[in-house]
Parts: structure tokens; C-alpha cells; sequence
């Protein structure tokens, strides 16, 4: 006899199917925010799953900081071929160019918060009414009180203490003219569930997440890599080392750990066995207490 | 490698700072090693500074900026955990009165509810109000959680008065399965690891209880509901003739070969084929997202609701609701609102207000003429096209329905069709 229930990655599969087949019913311009990063691969091939066998019908945007990993976009536009998709480009380069924000100064500049202005300015430059991207809830404390489908003012701000109720699986994406929607279905899977998700999909991954050799900076309790955007303090020297990512954000602020694990199965068994939190790595999250939520209520993924 | 088969578990927590709450989720959290170095290293630090002897374990359900300055929690917060087991989904929810409509929020997805009690105060007010929205919700099961029961010398007395208590209110309400559990939070006792210093019970700890209820049966597997999202049409040169309609089954079991109807037009026809995320089925169930194509031809869009035609929904356009008022702008008389119902997006009017529950004591009262933040009342609404509706004691999914102001366009009621 069959049984009659999902097991706890088919469920989360099936929800997120469902929001992003609720964003293609309820919006007339939706997104995905792709960074290249292991959450936004694993929204996108959800989409091309919900849509099956119809080509994924939105558009990916990428947010373009310059500081890049090359594999990052290598990937991106491998990715970009295969799925038959347009691509969005919002080039945080062009934003300085053009004066609309001004570079970090120091030894821990990043462009981190620069992006913010440049996904605002994207998303009104392209009349994107919904954005979706790949934020879990695990992730971070704000993060926790995100809703699937969160609404952002004319600004592109968010209103943490404000959120619509959500539900059931009800989902109102009703707005008006100048605001949007930020939208996210894997709110519910964990770090785990997506790293189990990949291996059991067998989904393709930049290989940066994969152990590898490179020559590394030991900063702020990580391995920073070495990138023609680094700049060297006194006493810092260049180690080689086998390491790998835990997630993929700017080359500038992006550390690795050391690690033996070069395939997806063994990925799932280091991050089973992992004591430390994945943005432990991340310097942006650690400016403060609250920098995540700062951040968020200004219009950050 | 092999994937596991465990199923996913959602449950609402609802209490005060002071019941204990977030020390119970910490605890939960700490015990069953879901909680990372970093995250420890944190909450150790911020212990330190407040003063703390140890560590604080509520400080790990610790949110916005706003929260942690207050002290409180205002929003429903998502917390997650896996045992060997299964996956866990903790909607964490403040306990005030004033945050009901969060309860109701968090206890609409949620396969169970943690109800806490503070074994030196027994039943409150409070304890009543949780379990009626876990019943008004139609949680499924409910776990009565006796805490502190360190501070009455784990004396088995206390625990047996408040289970006597809550039997005897609770017996007026609709819940099917409670259970009750004798805890301390703040040492772990029952929580994840079976507590020495009460021997005399004979029970689970509260992680086993989570770990092993049965919930396959929460979900209604005999209505077959298929409300349509949007419809798949590739208009490629390999499917070319392929109209797949995408949805998620809000219950029940469809397989290819069965006879159904399309509501609300009436017109039948004939699976022919179910597509899963990872190819055809040979059957299908709640909560699956599909795509069903059929053997005719028929004008099929969002908002549409395929069925079984030997067990179909009632169509109709006016409804009886248990309504929840969740937003600071009361209801007009006679105001309009949109109405989202599965997939449907149409008018309504709230055309009279039946009665009130008033919170404190759970009695039905004359209503006033307007509905205010948290009020929870049984309302008649008139839509302006026939919805296909369940009762939800039956069917949570088409049971269920939100209303929003179109002025503002925010989310303002909660309703369950009764």
C-alpha cells in the first residue's frame, strides 16, 4: 500500500512551487535575484520545475558589485544559456560612475551596502513589481520574521514592525503603483534541507563551494581570498590553503574554511557536522548587532 | 547517500515572557544541538552584560531591535530544528492579549499547539484563551505543557489539579487530542531528556511526543480539492498541445482515470495525466503541487477549483465565518473588501456582525456594529460570485479565507467558514 504523505523535502519543494507559481498568477513583472549563490540556484531550478514543461518565465536580475568571484559568473552566464532566460544586470560600477553612491574607504571597504541603491535603482528601472530571492529564515534573526511574501514601500523600504498577516496559504500580493514585493519560497528550508536538496537533485553549483586550493588572508576569524580588491595590512601574509565557501557573496567579504570535502556528499556531511553558523563567515553581518535587519529595512535582499 | 523520509512538523507556541516560553524553545534548541557556537557565543556574551548567572536560553528567540529593547516579542518569529527523526517548524508567537491576531497568524499552518502553564499558577485566563484559539484554528493536536515545575517541588499534585482543570474547560471546546506534559524549562527536565525528579510520570518527554505523534491524518485526504494557480501552456514544438493546470491539492487523492467536474462552470471530464515536480504520478495528494491536464478541451482559468464529481464543495455566495480582526482600522458597516479564498480574488461585504467572543471569558456577546483589532465574531458575508467552500473543521485549505482592505490594500481579517 502507498502512503499517503510527503516527507519533509518533497513538502518544502511542493511549497515553494506553490509561491512561485502564486507570484507568476498575482504580479505582472517578477524577478528572481540571482547572486550566484547556492539559495538563488536552488529558487531557480525550483522555477523551472514549477513551470515545467513551460520555460521558466521570469527574468533573472543580478546585482553586479565588480568584486566578483569570475567562477560566480561564469556560472551565471552558463546558467543563463541553458534555462533560455533574460538576464538583468544592475552594475553597482555604474552607480559610482554616475555619483549615486560613494565608495567605502579602508581597509574593510566593501560594496556590500552600495548594492542596496543599485537593486532599488534596477527594480524601478525595469518596473520589476515583485523580486524573488533566495533569504531563509534561518539565516539570521531578522530574517526570522520575514514573511513568504513581503511588501516594500515606494522607497523599496520595509516596515518589519508593520507586516501583513500572513496565513494559511493566502498569500496578498496587492500594491500599488512605485511599490513592490519581495518574495520568498525557500523561507522555510534551513542551510541542511537546501544542501540535501542539491545532492539529492543533483544540481549544478559554482565550484567554489567544492575544497579547492587558493591563496588566502587570515582576517576577522576567516580565510579572505586573495583578489586584486584586497589590500594588505601590515603583518597579514598569503597562506596557501584548501578551502572552501559556505556562501557566495562579494570576493571582498567572502571567507572560506578549511576543508577536505570536494563532492556534494561529502559538502552534506561536513555542513551536518558544523558547529558554526553559515554567515559566521560573512563580515557584513557582523558590523553589529543589527546590521542585517539595518540593512533589510533600507531595501538589502 | 541515503535521504530520509522523515516528515515535517509544525507547531505554534503561544505564553508570555514569563510562562517561560522562550526559555522552552531555547531549551528545545540547546538540548537537541541545533544551536551553532556562534549563536552560543552571542547569547554567552549578552548574558554576561545583562547580568545573567548562565546562560539565558530565551535570549536564542531574541528578534528585532525593537524586541530586544523591550524585552517582548511583537511578531511571530520562525524558529527551525531537526532531530534524527523529523524536520521542525516553530512559529513562535507572543502570548498577550493584545497580539491575538499573531496567535491566530501562527496557529493557521501549525499540526500542533504548545500550550504553557505555569504549574504555580495552573489554569489562567490566559491558558483558556490559547486553548480556544487552538480549537477556533482546528490545530490538530495540542500539547499542554505544566512548566516550572521545579518551583512546586515536582510534586505530582500540581500537575494532576492543572490537567483536572484544563480536561474540564477544554471538554466545552473541539480539540481532539491533548496531551499533557510535566516540565522545567529552565533545567531541562522532560523537555528533550527525560526528567529525574519526577518519576511518577509515565509519559514522553515533550521532544519524543513531538518526535513520534501521528500526524499523516492531519491533512484530509478524502475531499479531493484542486483549486487552479495558473495554467501551464509551453506553445513549444514538443508540447505543443499541452494545457497543464498548475496547483497545489489542498486535500485529497487525484489519479489519472478519474471523473471530475470544474467548478464553478460544471463542465466534466477526465484525468489524463498528473505532473509532479519530478515527472508523472500515478496519484496524487494533498499537499502536492501538480499539474493536471484533461482528456477535453474546456475554458479552464485561476480560480477555478477542480473536483471529483461524486464529492463536491458547496457553491455559494454567502458564508457564516468565525472572523479575526487583525488590522488597527475597525470594520465599516457595510464596508467592501476583497476576499481571497484558495486561488479566488473577489468582492465581499460583511453583511452582519452575529455575535462576539469576548476574549476573557470565552462567552458569546452582542456585537456593537464594528469590528476592532483582535475582536474575533461570527459574521455573515456575502460575496459578489459564488466561492467553492468547505467547512473548515473539515478542510483548512478551502475552509479558510483572508480579507483585505482595498484602500490600504493590507490584510485586515481571517476568517473560518463555519
Amino acid at each position: 500500500m502507498s502512503k499517503y504523505y510527503l516527507n519533509y523535502l518533497d513538502e518544502l519543494e511542493s511549497e515553494a512551487i506553490y509561491v512561485l507559481r502564486e507570484v507568476w498568477a498575482q504580479f505582472q513583472n517578477p524577478v528572481i535575484l540571482f547572486s550566484g549563490g547556492k539559495d538563488s540556484i536552488v529558487v531557480t531550478h525550483l522555477a523551472k520545475k514549477a513551470f515545467y514543461p513551460a520555460r521558466i518565465p521570469f527574468a533573472l536580475m543580478h546585482v553586479d558589485t565588480g568584486h566578483n568571484f569570475p567562477e560566480t559568473i561564469a556560472f551565471r552566464d552558463s546558467l543563463i544559456e541553458n534555462l533560455g532566460a533574460r538576464l538583468i544586470v544592475g552594475s553597482v560600477q555604474e552607480s559610482i560612475d554616475k555619483g549615486r553612491v560613494a565608495e567605502e574607504r579602508g581597509k574593510n571597504a566593501t560594496r556590500n551596502a552600495l548594492q542596496i541603491t543599485t537593486l532599488l535603482d534596477a527594480i524601478e528601472d525595469n518596473k520589476v513589481d515583485c523580486a524573488i530571492g533566495g533569504g531563509r529564515r534561518d539565516e539570521e534573526k531578522a530574517r526570522a520574521k520575514e514573511r513568504f511574501f513581503s511588501h516594500r514601500d515606494d522607497f523599496g523600504q520595509w516596515d518589519p514592525k508593520n507586516q501583513r498577516p500572513e496565513l494559511w496559504n493566502l498569500f496578498n500580493g496587492k500594491h500599488f503603483e512605485g511599490e513592490h514585493f519581495r518574495v520568498f519560497p525557500i523561507s522555510n528550508w534551513t542551510e541542511m534541507d537546501v544542501w540535501n536538496y542539491i545532492l539529492r537533485e543533483n544540481i549544478e553549483i559554482p565550484s567554489l563551494y567544492f575544497a579547492h586550493e587558493r591563496e588566502v588572508v587570515w582576517r576577522n576569524n576567516s580565510w579572505i581570498p586573495k583578489s586584486e580588491y584586497l589590500i594588505m595590512d601590515e603583518g597579514e601574509t598569503i597562506h596557501k590553503k584548501k578551502i572552501r565557501f559556505r556562501t557566495l557573496g562579494d570576493i571582498t567579504i567572502t571567507g572560506g574554511i578549511e576543508s577536505d570535502a570536494d563532492t556534494l556528499e561529502k559538502i552534506v556531511q561536513e555542513v551536518a557536522a558544523m558547529r558554526q553558523t553559515e554567515r559566521g563567515n560573512r563580515s557584513d553581518d557582523k558590523r553589529s548587532e543589527t546590521a542585517m535587519e539595518d540593512r533589510k529595512k533600507q531595501g538589502y535582499f | 547517500m541515503k535521504i530520509d523520509n522523515s516528515q515535517l512538523l509544525r507547531f505554534t507556541t503561544a505564553g508570555s515572557v514569563d510562562d517561560g516560553k522562550s526559555t522552552l524553545i531555547g531549551r528545545l534548541l540547546y538540548d537537541s544541538k541545533s544551536i551553532f557556537e556562534d549563536q552560543l557565543e552571542a547569547v554567552e556574551n549578552t548574558s554576561k552584560q545583562k547580568g545573567h548567572e548562565g546562560v539565558d536560553l530565551a535570549l536564542f528567540t531574541d528578534g528585532l531591535r525593537d524586541e530586544r529593547e523591550q524585552g517582548i516579542t511583537i511578531d511571530v518569529a520562525y524558529r527551525y530544528f531537526t532531530t534524527p527523526r523529523r524536520k521542525f517548524i516553530i512559529a513562535d508567537t507572543p502570548g498577550h492579549i493584545q497580539y491575538t491576531r499573531n496567535m491566530v497568524t501562527g496557529a493557521s499552518t501549525a499540526n500542533a499547539a504548545l500550550i504553557l502553564v505555569d504549574a504555580r499558577h495552573g489554569v489562567i485566563e490566559q491558558t483558556k484563551r490559547h486553548a480556544f484559539i487552538a480549537s477556533l484554528l482546528n490545530i490538530p493536536h495540542v500539547i499542554v505543557c505544566v512548566n516550572k515545575m521545579d518551583l512546586v517541588d515536582y510534586a505530582q499534585e500540581s500537575f494532576r489539579a492543572i490537567t483536572e482543570d484544563f480536561e474540564e474547560f477544554a471538554s466545552k471546546m473541539l480539540i481532539s487530542d491533548i496531551r499533557y506534559i510535566p516540565i522545567s524549562a529552565l533545567n531541562g527536565d522532560n523537555v528533550v531528556n527525560r526528567s529525574e525528579n519526577m518519576s511518577w510520570y509515565q509519559g514522553a518527554p515533550l521532544l519524543h511526543t513531538l518526535e513520534t505523534m501521528h500526524i499523516s491524518s492531519d491533512i484530509n485526504k478524502v475531499d479531493a480539492r484542486f483549486p487552479v494557480q495558473t495554467v501551464l501552456r509551453p506553445q513549444s514544438k514538443e508540447h505543443l498541445d499541452y494545457r497543464g493546470y498548475a496547483g497545489r491539492i489542498s486535500s485529497g487523492v487525484f489519479r489519472p482515470g478519474d471523473k471530475v467536474s470544474v467548478l464553478p462552470s460544471g463542465f466534466s471530464s477526465v484525468i489524463k495525466a498528473i505532473d509532479g515536480p519530478n515527472g508523472s504520478l500515478e496519484e496524487a495528494f494533498a499537499p502536492m503541487s501538480v499539474s493536471i491536464t484533461l482528456e477535453d478541451d474546456i475554458d479552464i482559468s485561476r480560480g477555478d477549483m477542480i473536483v471529483r464529481t461524486n464529492n463536491q464543495p458547496e457553491a455559494t455566495q454567502d458564508l457564516e465565518v468565525m472572523l479575526c480582526w487583525l488590522n488597527n482600522k475597525p470594520s465599516q458597516p457595510r464596508a467592501k473588501y476583497s476576499i481571497l479564498h484558495t486561488t479566488n480574488d473577489q468582492k465581499a461585504m460583511i453583511k452582519e456582525i452575529v455575535h462576539k467572543i469576548d476574549i476573557q471569558t470565552l462567552n458569546r456577546v452582542p456585537a456593537d456594529g464594528e469590528l476592532q483589532m483582535n475582536d474575533i465574531c461570527k459574521v455573515r458575508i456575502r460575496t459578489t460570485k459564488p466561492l467553492m467552500v468547505d467547512v473548515y473543521r473539515e478542510n483548512r485549505t478551502t475552509g479558510s479565507l483572508v480579507l483585505v482592505d482595498d484602500a490600504t490594500n493590507e490584510t485586515v481579517a481571517a476568517g473560518m467558514i463555519v
